[in-house]
């Protein structure tokens, strides 16, 4: 309603605000955007030299596409993961970035935290259209699947950002939020089937264990991206319906904590 | 129809004046008089602002818990009960002193703070120059910034390409436009963060004394600029120190004391009687803001005198005043040349005067003494000036004590009392002769 009418109008900035946290993150590097590569790169190589290699984790093959490459299966739920992350943690910090601007300048705040979460939309994509070339190459069909894989991306992009909302305020008033959520990342981490298999967990926890597990949205996110990419078909029913909600409810609520506290942002900063 | 009066100082329709009396709950009667301005541009209703004083700024979440609750805070209301309007097509001063509420209520009227009560209502596109570059991003270069800022004061892609041109113009930069700004020297900086701003080219403009940006060339661009928004009939809210500038820029102003409203009226006559209540007193400033000579004879003490002889650093227009220099020679000085020079709050420089050129050159001081410069009548505007003494040999090329704004004063209305400006010259108006088609008008023919 009134939200979407305020983000309208402000779309234009939204754009520049975004195209300015792009274009800025890797100003005067020399690799430029392909540090966005780099970064996925090298913690995949990590992961597959500790994960596949050495621990031996054996992840199902793709079905049916068939493909049995630990590293593209671990890619394709790591990219999901390191969005949410990189998107949760600068959003949640762009007020207190933009203290400056937000002391002088009146606009619709959101667009500071939309802003930054968009501009990890853009690295994704392109680590999205790589992983796709790849996956082409080692005989992967995800083509059809593209479509899709856009929706999924709305959605998590949704999930982050109603989180990241909600933070990014919370962050305002006790800077402890940023730290908490830096040790949480960790733990979610880990509490997400990226670098095992959500087989193993099946195999080796109680039935109870398993139902809270999988209330985590990161697995059902992890599990819809590696059905589209991975496998090669449409994830379960109950995993997208999860992730629609999910991402909708998160955003709702997160939206809302920001209404409710960006009232006194310019005094609090 | 055309709308400012310029000067305002007798413009005889301002609405808002007297009838708002002491404070709130007048609801102005919205007086349908006047074609002048009748709309208000700004209303302001009862409008509170309460901040929170922390006594320990501690924003941890352990702290928090660990009291229940968060740091324990004092409420302070730094506007309460506000209401005024400002008329359209006005300039309209916010004048009080520091901790008065003024940036506060202007920052309400930016919608950059939210009123704890009441509610400000703006009609038309509000722009703040409070801002000034502080959305710029020092990689980015100057066009990719102009564009961004742009879009943070709300113009859209085809206005800022509209008015690109205009804007590198103004803040002169052409050169260095596709540089990144962290390159820019700070006055280019401030130069394209102004220019943006006073480009967006808005309804309403608040400005939050900006007017000492920039080299005195682009000061004057900007005063020429902002006498275009009020030719163009857009309302400007200005929130300054400068009392002299006040008085001549805006028609009406609203004074406000520890967060409440004092009066609203007639710029002219507000200021004057802010000014007289002493709220402008200063202390007398004793350490130059820099020294330099050789020091055989130094300055000890400059001050200004007025009639009876007394220091002070209040005099009015017309006063007759005595700056008297109080020297120290550790060795003896022949022909020494007392110099004093004046220079406004804005760095102009007003006026000079030395003793040689006044033909009073002794022929050599010892010791300690002191001479006097009589002013019979000061010829100053209403504002704030800073006197500059010197004491150098007979060629004025040997300095041997040198103090820059060694004394701060402040000239209030006094006579002859004239509309703006840094001098008054005591000019008189008279000698209508009326061209062969006019008829008889009187000295009040102005129909508006």
């Amino acid at each position: 309603m009134s939200v979407l009418s305020h983000v309208r109008g402000s779309r234009e900035l939204l754009v520049n605000l975004t195209l300015r946290e792009v274009r800025g993150k890797y100003k005067r590097t020399a690799l430029g955007q392909g540090w966005s590569l780099l970064n996925p790169l090298v913690q995949m190589t990590i992961f597959t030299v500790v994960f596949g290699v050495l621990i031996k984790v054996q992840p199902d093959p793709g079905n049916p596409s068939g493909l049995n490459q630990f590293a593209l299966w671990l890619v394709a739920g790591l990219l999901p993961w390191s969005f949410l992350a990189n998107a949760v943690t600068s959003g949640m910090g762009s007020l207190i970035s933009n203290a400056n601007l937000i002391n002088k300048v009146y606009f619709p705040r959101e667009t500071l935290v939309l802003s930054s979460v968009f501009s990890w939309d853009v690295s994704f994509s392109i680590e999205l259209a790589v992983l796709t070339v790849v996956l082409l190459i080692f005989g992967g069909s995800p083509l059809l699947f593209l479509p899709l894989v856009v929706v999924a991306v709305v959605l998590l992009t949704a999930f982050a950002l109603g989180i990241a909302l909600a933070l990014s305020v919370a962050n305002v008033y006790f800077r402890d939020t940023q730290h908490f959520m830096a040790l949480f990342l960790q733990v979610w981490f880990y509490a997400t089937p990226i670098v095992y298999p959500y087989s193993y967990v099946q195999r080796n926890a109680s039935p109870a264990v398993e139902t809270l597990y999988r209330l985590n949205p990161m697995e059902r996110f992890v599990a819809v991206f590696r059905n589209l990419l991975w496998d090669n078909r449409l994830p379960a029913l109950s995993d997208a319906v999860y992730v629609l909600a999910a991402a909708a409810l998160t955003l709702v609520l997160g939206w809302a904590v920001f209404r409710r506290y960006e009232g006194r942002l310019a005094e609090e900063l | 129809m055309t709308g400012p009066v310029w000067p305002a100082g007798s413009a005889p329709g301002s609405p808002a004046g007297s009838s708002t009396g002491s404070s709130a709950g007048s609801s102005v009667g919205s007086t349908p008089a006047s074609g002048v301005g009748s709309t208000a541009a700004i209303s302001v209703e009862d409008l509170s602002k309460r901040f929170r004083l922390y006594r320990e700024r501690n924003q941890s979440l352990k702290a928090a818990l660990l009291r229940g609750r968060r740091a324990a805070y004092e409420e302070f209301w730094a506007l309460r009960d506000v209401s005024f309007e400002v008329p359209e097509g006005s300039t309209f001063g916010l004048i009080g002193e520091n901790g008065s509420g003024k940036s506060t209520l202007l920052k309400c009227i930016a919608r950059i703070l939210r009123p704890d009560a009441g509610q400000v209502r703006a009609r038309g596109s509000v722009a703040s120059l409070l801002e000034l570059g502080s959305g710029f991003h020092p990689e980015l270069s100057g066009r990719e910034n102009v564009y961004l800022n742009g879009s943070i004061l709300g113009l859209s892609r085809r206005e800022i390409d509209a008015r690109f041109d205009a804007i590198v113009d103004f803040a002169g930069i052409d050169a260095f436009i596709d540089q990144p700004v962290k390159n820019y020297s700070s006055g280019m900086y401030v130069r394209l963060g102004f220019s943006v701003a006073i480009n967006v080219d808005p309804e309403i403009l608040l400005v939050d004394e900006v007017l000492a940006v920039g080299d005195s060339a682009f000061q004057e661009k900007c005063l020429e600029k902002f006498a275009e928004f009020r030719q163009a009939g857009k309302t400007v809210v200005v929130v300054s120190h400068a009392m002299g500038s006040l008085r001549t820029f805006c028609d009406t102003a609203a004074w406000l004391e520890h967060g409440r409203l004092v009066r609203v009226g007639p710029a002219a006559e507000l200021v004057d009687d802010y000014i007289d209540e002493g709220h402008a007193e200063r202390e007398t400033q004793t350490e130059a803001a820099s020294r330099w000579g050789s020091g055989e004879a130094r300055l000890t003490k400059v001050e200004l005198l007025d009639a009876r002889g007394r220091p002070t650093t209040r005099v009015r227009t017309g006063d007759t005043v005595t700056v008297r220099l109080t020297y120290d020679a550790s060795e003896p000085i022949s022909k020494p040349v007392f110099g004093l020079a004046l220079e406004n709050l804005e760095g102009v420089y007003v006026w000079a005067h030395h003793s040689r050129d006044g033909e009073f050159v002794p022929d050599r001081i010892a010791g300690t003494g002191s001479i006097d410069l009589v002013i019979p009548r000061l010829m100053l505007q209403p504002g704030t000036f800073d006197l500059l003494a010197s004491l150098v040999d007979y060629t004025t090329t040997h300095t041997y004590d040198f103090l820059r704004h060694c004394y701060r004063f402040d000239v209030d209305a006094g006579r002859p009392r004239e509309s703006g400006g840094i001098v008054a010259l005591g000019g008189q108006w008279g000698n209508l002769r009326a061209g062969p088609a006019a008829g008889a008008a009187g000295p009040e023919a102005d129909p508006a």
